[in-house]
């Protein structure tokens, strides 16, 4: 198929190996979508489950608004580093350092956004809003712990990628592995905000 | 026992059941079914080493990611797995013919045996002979060399295996989970049933699903980014069209399985309160969960089977399928429509009634695509000439029966009548009704038809029709009585029946199940009496029914990298229209070398470690479940560091190939008519009848 479009978005160039790249790009956002239903019905069940607080600790207890802006600020800010380690690996291919040093930042963000949400989670052990307590802190856990486990995989896949860029150099491949990260790293990030403005504002509003 | 082993102990060995809970039939069928397993393993293991088989089996197969030989792996794994299936249908119909008030087998044997049955013949039968169906045909019918993602396709393969080998273990250790296929908790909860057999049940669940979701992603972006040049979507044969619906729902129909499998293991191993009585937890959601899933898996099974019987009336009536463009938006149509209508499932339990109606309404909209589809095929076959072939007959059974099982869907779609017959064997009797003609008989036909483009030869003719004409008389027999008891009030899943009035449908039922055993016997007879006259049955040439679609354009069996060249394609039935205008079959002017993908061990890989870490999981065994998946995921690691090159096919190999098979075709010297199709004569080489190809 020559007259197919490649991809859109980066569009990095590949030598001959467009249609590999469009296949591979393409099927990870399909991928992506059956995430996003995943998340979704995660979302919805929290939903069903808001008011389910058997007398436990509810929004109000386990809301912490300040640690949430960092979190959201951390997490943000790692896909902003992402953005520019794409964009060093399309217009500093030779400098590999460049994409390395942005995915570092990243990498480190997000990091840190997994500690301080598990500081918030040792603090509602704390107080008791263990997932054991009720219908609504195992939904408030399973939802905001699939969001975490989604970032802390994230990380090893960014921790092989590193390896990757170190050993191979930006190829082709690389570059289209890179992507794909970038892809998942940004999908992410919007359902933080959901998390963010459904779990946290919407429960203390 | 102790840490080492979790907790399992001695006494959950199946195999000496006799010895540990006394002689009776109950136990007896337990221990046999275990021994069966066990007893099954060591022969096949034994045959393999006296045949020297392992070597051949891991190179050709286990590490292949050739699409045909996983699509074909699939289709075995089905048939495994069905003939545990079909023996638990038949000793559940016996206990049912001497259920009243009492039966041969323990309740809890019974629940047990219901849970697995449905489970198998959904997850472990139905599924991998759809994706089986899907992996073989689809880049053939599109004129691509492979699926999108070879590797992914393997891994699949690999996963669903995980599910059915954790349901047969739990044949042999311990026992299954007893809340039917559909583990309702908080009867499947911790605090009704601590485990093993709700464990089982979810690892199974979960890791299979897995599977058929990379399976649904790769089959859609196959379909999408993978067709011949020409090949625009409303050229697509019908059958790629419904895998292609099939794949979207699978896509998107299995997470919420996902999620329902996670959250149930996340209360039963962490004290969750998702599904439970207590604290909130609130067990409607897994009902909702588990049918948003469930409604759209019907579908997954029926369209293809749709798809098999569009191309089956086409070709057995040698036309063109009538009403092309109205069978594709009716596809999609059920497609889309199946993802509203999952609340059918569970009318009875505390809906609005304007929820119910709401629900039941969009029920029966399915009814009009579904409609149109059975129009088609009336008018395809209308003034066709047809052929009376097995696959023929098994699609008058389906004609006829799948009929009524739709009208009883219908019938159950009204809200105010499935409150009278919801949960008795009137449902019973509608999903074998919609399930056996439809999707098994679509299957079985599409065996009949593909065999001989997969291994060369033909299925022989009367052992396969008498096989069908089994089925069908064994599926009215066994199904269609309990339509009345069903409206009398026999409840299903019940271990016993009161009324004595029963009686005679039961024993009715029980003759329908002991000839559907025999039909599923007579699919190996077939095979046997088949590989035995294979030489006389030899198709070579790869078209004995005078198809219409790629896949008929190459050898019987094709080579590993299908065509020698991609085809470009200027209009439906492609391969139809070049026989029509006498020109298939031409030697490419060149010959380029083809690149393919490697073999690899991920999918075993993937299969022995997750298989581990779901016994492990199900047992408490931490240390294993922990080494599994760490195995796992370095493996997965060190693998994206190394380089796995391309095999590379040499244009000469491709040319000598092609060559040979086009020069057999010419020295042929025309092909045979369709009076000769079914007997020795017929080589594979179709003269075809110009008048109706078009
Ligand atoms: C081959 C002969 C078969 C026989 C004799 C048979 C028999 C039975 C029986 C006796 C039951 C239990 C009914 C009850 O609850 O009272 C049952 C349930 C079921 N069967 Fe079959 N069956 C057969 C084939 C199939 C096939 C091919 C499929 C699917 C592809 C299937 C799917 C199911 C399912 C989903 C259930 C429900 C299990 C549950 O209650 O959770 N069966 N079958
Ligand atoms: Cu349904």
């Amino acid at each position: 198929m020559s007259e197919e479009n490649v991809h859109p978005g980066m569009n990095l160039g590949y030598h001959g190996g467009e249609h590999e790249a469009e296949v591979k790009v393409f099927g990870f956002w399909a991928f992506l979508m059956s995430d996003l239903v995943t998340f979704g019905i995660v979302f919805a069940v929290f939903g069903t489950m808001v008011t389910a607080t058997a007398g436990g600790p509810g929004p109000e207890e386990v809301t912490n608004l300040h640690s949430v802006a960092i979190q959201t600020a951390l997490l943000l800010g790692s896909s902003f580093g992402f953005s520019w380690a794409s964009l060093s690996m399309k217009y500093h291919p030779g400098q590999r350092w460049r994409t390395l040093g942005w995915l570092a930042v990243a990498a480190t963000s997000a990091l840190c956004f997994l500690i301080v949400e598990l500081i918030d989670f040792h603090h509602w052990t704390t107080i008791g809003a263990v997932p054991q307590r009720s219908g609504y802190l195992s939904a408030l856990w399973a939802l905001v712990g699939l969001h975490g486990l989604h970032v802390a995989g994230g990380l090893l896949w960014m921790a092989a990628m590193t390896g990757q860029i170190l050993v191979f150099g930006l190829t082709d491949d690389i570059k289209s592995r890179v992507t794909r990260m970038g892809l998942y790293w940004h999908f992410l990030d919007v359902v933080w905000v959901g998390i963010f403005s459904m779990v946290f504002l919407a429960g203390v509003a | 026992m102790n840490g080492l082993f979790g907790r399992l102990a001695w006494s959950d060995l199946k195999l000496f059941e006799t010895f540990m809970h006394g002689v009776s039939i109950d136990t007896l069928v337990a221990a046999g079914a275990a021994w069966m397993v066990v007893l099954g393993g060591v022969a096949l293991a034994a045959w393999l080493t006296w045949a020297r088989l392992w070597g051949p089996l891991w190179r050709d197969w286990l590490t292949s990611v050739d699409h045909k030989k996983i699509g074909i792996m699939y289709i075995v794994l089905g048939f495994v797995m069905m003939a545990r299936g079909v023996a638990e249908g038949v000793v559940m119909r016996t206990h049912q013919a001497t259920a009243y008030q009492g039966g041969v087998l323990s309740e809890e044997h019974w629940a047990e045996l219901f849970s697995t049955h449905g489970t198998i013949m959904i997850f472990f039968v139905a599924m991998p002979f759809i994706t089986g169906f899907i992996n073989y045909l689809v880049p053939l019918q599109i004129g691509a060399r492979d699926m999108a993602f070879p590797m992914l396709n393997q891994i699949s393969l690999g996963l669903t295996a995980t599910g059915a080998a954790l349901t047969m273990i739990s044949l042999v250790v311990g026992i299954f989970e007893t809340g039917g296929w559909t583990a309702y908790p908080p009867f499947t909860g911790a605090d009704f049933d601590p485990g093993p057999g709700p464990d089982y049940w979810v690892w199974a669940i979960l890791l299979s699903g897995f599977g058929s979701m990379f399976s649904g992603i790769n089959f859609a972006v196959t379909i999408y980014k993978m067709r011949a040049p020409g090949m625009t979507y409303m050229r697509m044969p019908v059958f790629t069209w419904t895998a292609l619906c099939t794949s979207i729902l699978l896509t998107f129909a299995l997470p919420p399985l996902t999620v329902a499998c996670l959250m149930q293991a996340l209360d039963r191993y962490l004290g969750f309160h998702f599904f439970t009585n207590d604290q909130g937890g609130n067990m409607m959601n897994y009902a909702n969960l588990f049918w948003m899933f469930g409604h759209p898996e019907v579908y997954i099974l029926i369209l293809p089977a749709f798809g098999i019987f569009s191309e089956l009336t086409s070709t057995f009536a040698a036309k063109r399928l009538y009403g092309y463009t109205s069978l594709v938006l009716a596809t999609m149509a059920i497609a889309v429509i199946s993802f509203c209508v999952w609340l059918h499932h569970f009318f009875t339990m505390g809906n609005s009634a304007t929820v119910n109606a709401a629900f039941g309404i969009a029920t029966m909209l399915i009814a009009i695509p579904t409609g149109v589809k059975v129009y088609v095929w009336m008018a395809t076959l209308w003034g066709g000439r047809i052929r009376f072939l097995t696959p023929m007959v098994y699609m008058t059974g389906f004609f006829i029966m799948f009929v009524i099982g739709g009208l009883s869907g219908i019938i159950l779609a009204n809200p105010a009548i499935n409150w009278q017959v919801h949960n008795t064997q009137f449902i019973v009797a509608h999903f074998h009704n919609v399930l056996l003609p439809g999707t098994l008989f679509g299957i079985l036909a599409g065996v009949h038809i593909w065999f001989p483009k997969a291994f060369g030869f033909r299925l022989d003719e009367r052992a396969g029709r008498i096989t069908a004409y089994l089925w069908i008389a064994g599926f009215s027999l066994t199904f269609l009585p309990l339509y009345i008891v069903g409206l009398m009030g026999y409840p299903r899943r019940s271990a016993a029946w009161d009324d004595p009035t029963f009686l005679p449908y039961m024993i009715v039922c029980m003759i329908g199940a002991i000839l559907l055993a025999a039909a599923f016997t007579g699919l190996f007879v077939t095979l046997w009496i088949s590989v035995r006259n294979r030489a006389s049955l030899a198709v070579p040439m790869g078209d004995p029914w005078d198809g219409r679609t790629l896949e008929w354009a190459t050898p019987a069996p094709p080579p590993h990298w299908n065509f020698a060249t991609i085809p470009s394609i200027a209009e439906r039935d492609a391969f139809a229209r070049e026989k029509a205008e006498g020109r298939p079959y031409v030697i490419p002017a060149q010959y380029r070398d083809i690149h393919l993908p490697p073999d690899t061990p991920a999918g075993m890989i993937v299969f022995l470690t997750t298989t581990a870490f779901g016994f492990a999981a199900t047992w408490w065994i931490w240390w294993l479940a922990i080494l599994a998946a760490v195995v796992l995921v370095g493996w997965v690691v060190v693998h994206s560091f190394r380089n796995h090159p391309e095999v590379v096919i040499p244009a000469v190999e491709v040319k000598r190939v092609n060559n040979a098979w086009i020069e057999a075709i010419e020295l042929a010297q025309g092909g045979i008519t369709r009076d000769d199709e079914d007997t020795p004569r017929n080589r594979g080489y179709a003269a075809t009848d110009m008048m109706v190809a078009s």
